[in-house]
């Protein structure tokens, strides 16, 4: 049925953000660690199990499909209920700080992406020197 | 006529969350036009959508003087809905069906690091500009670097460390401005920076660490690309909120 794919995804949520809150807990903030990670790694381990892969029919998949589709309408949803109106009042330095604070997030993507992939390549020609 | 008014909008109000099925479609329609038609494909119909997104969300919040965009008119509060916490990271975890785990495993080390350079960098970014606009105590200029790591982030740390209200406010729109210039600029500039591959994603989400900009940031640029960036980003506020009150505001007290 298609309420299973609905299902599944909610069950990876409840426990991924009660591992997320209890980690916040554990470290004595009130945040929750990392839950939509861990639902999400929840979701990879269960669809991509064999046991799935014999038990579930196509109206599971479409069940999950369904959401997937749903992500980007939900953005678009999320973005039109932001307060933009706050970001745009909160003075020179808020915006200021914005913007270069991604602008410099920007600049260091493509320098970890190239350090990470010479690291990668050192890595295969060790094993290949071995 | 008013009274057919009062009708369409009672029909809007009771049937919230179905009704912003219908906003949201022909908003996702209207936009996917405009891409096709005005930008002749360039701009990505997610990335017209989003930006239309928030320039509703700024008529919503100059017309009601709220915090939550369109959703404070009453006609409008089911995209509220639609929009909430809890269907972004619905929707966000369902992306990660057919995600590849090997993917994953490949960047641990460089998606850890990211994270703490992610954090690290937009603190320090916000303390220069709380400095350069001259606060001079701990307490504030660490609330306000906090707000620029994000919006969750400046009040969590400004309330631990007894910041002054206009102060709080202020960290929450230096974070607000963050997530949505990440939102904004990320499609224009995804191709510039190499933003094309699951690991480049990861690293990504560690940088940005804002959840709904990296969400909606990833969606106008390639949808196979959410579930990565998103992975990482979940973990930020979460270290956000653990470093800025403690590690980073004893930093920050050494100098000031």
């Amino acid at each position: 049925m298609t309420i299973y794919g609905a299902a599944i995804i909610a069950g990876c949520m409840f426990v991924g953000s009660f591992i997320g809150d209890a980690l916040g807990g554990l470290m004595g903030i009130d945040a929750n660690v990392g839950g939509v990670g861990f639902s999400m790694l929840f979701l990879i381990l269960i669809t991509g199990s064999d046991l799935f892969g014999k038990k579930s029919s196509a109206a599971t998949s479409e069940g999950l499909e369904y959401w997937q589709s749903m992500y980007i309408p939900v953005v678009a949803a999320m973005t039109a209920s932001q307060n933009v109106v706050q970001a745009v009042s909160g003075g020179v330095m808020a915006v200021l700080a914005g913007l270069i604070a991604v602008a410099v997030g920007f600049a260091l993507l493509p320098v970890l992406n190239n350090m990470f992939k010479s690291y990668e390549v050192e890595r295969e020609t060790e094993v290949k020197g071995e | 006529m008013n009274a057919v008014f009062e009708v369409a909008q009672n029909i809007m109000i009771n049937n919230g969350l179905v009704m912003s099925f219908l906003f949201i479609g022909l908003l996702m329609w209207f936009s996917t036009i405009i891409s096709k038609y005005l930008t002749k494909g360039r701009i990505h119909s997610s990335a017209i959508a989003i930006i239309l997104g928030l320039v509703l969300a700024y008529v919503g919040g100059v017309l009601t003087g709220g915090n939550k965009g369109i959703a404070d008119i009453a006609a409008f509060t089911g995209v509220g809905v639609l929009g909430s916490s809890m269907l972004r990271d619905f929707t966000i975890v369902s992306t990660a069906y057919g995600a590849s785990i090997s993917e994953i495993k490949k960047c641990g080390i460089v998606g850890i690091i990211s994270l703490l350079l992610g954090v690290v960098s937009a603190f320090l970014i916000g303390a220069i500009f709380a400095v350069c606009f001259g606060y001079a105590d701990a307490v504030s200029i660490t609330t306000i670097a906090a707000g620029t790591v994000t919006f969750v982030v400046g009040p969590v740390t400004g309330s631990a460390l007894g910041a002054s209200s206009p102060v709080i406010t202020i960290s929450i729109a230096a974070g607000v401005v963050k997530s949505i210039a990440v939102m904004v600029v990320t499609p224009f500039a995804a191709k510039r920076i190499g933003l094309t591959t699951p690991k480049a994603a990861m690293i990504y989400g560690g940088l940005m660490g804002t959840t709904s900009g990296v969400a909606a940031g990833l969606a106008a640029t390639d949808t196979k690309l959410v579930p990565y960036g998103a992975m990482t980003a979940t973990f930020y506020t979460g270290l956000g909120c653990l470093l800025c009150p403690t590690v980073l505001f004893w930093l920050t007290r050494l100098m000031f």
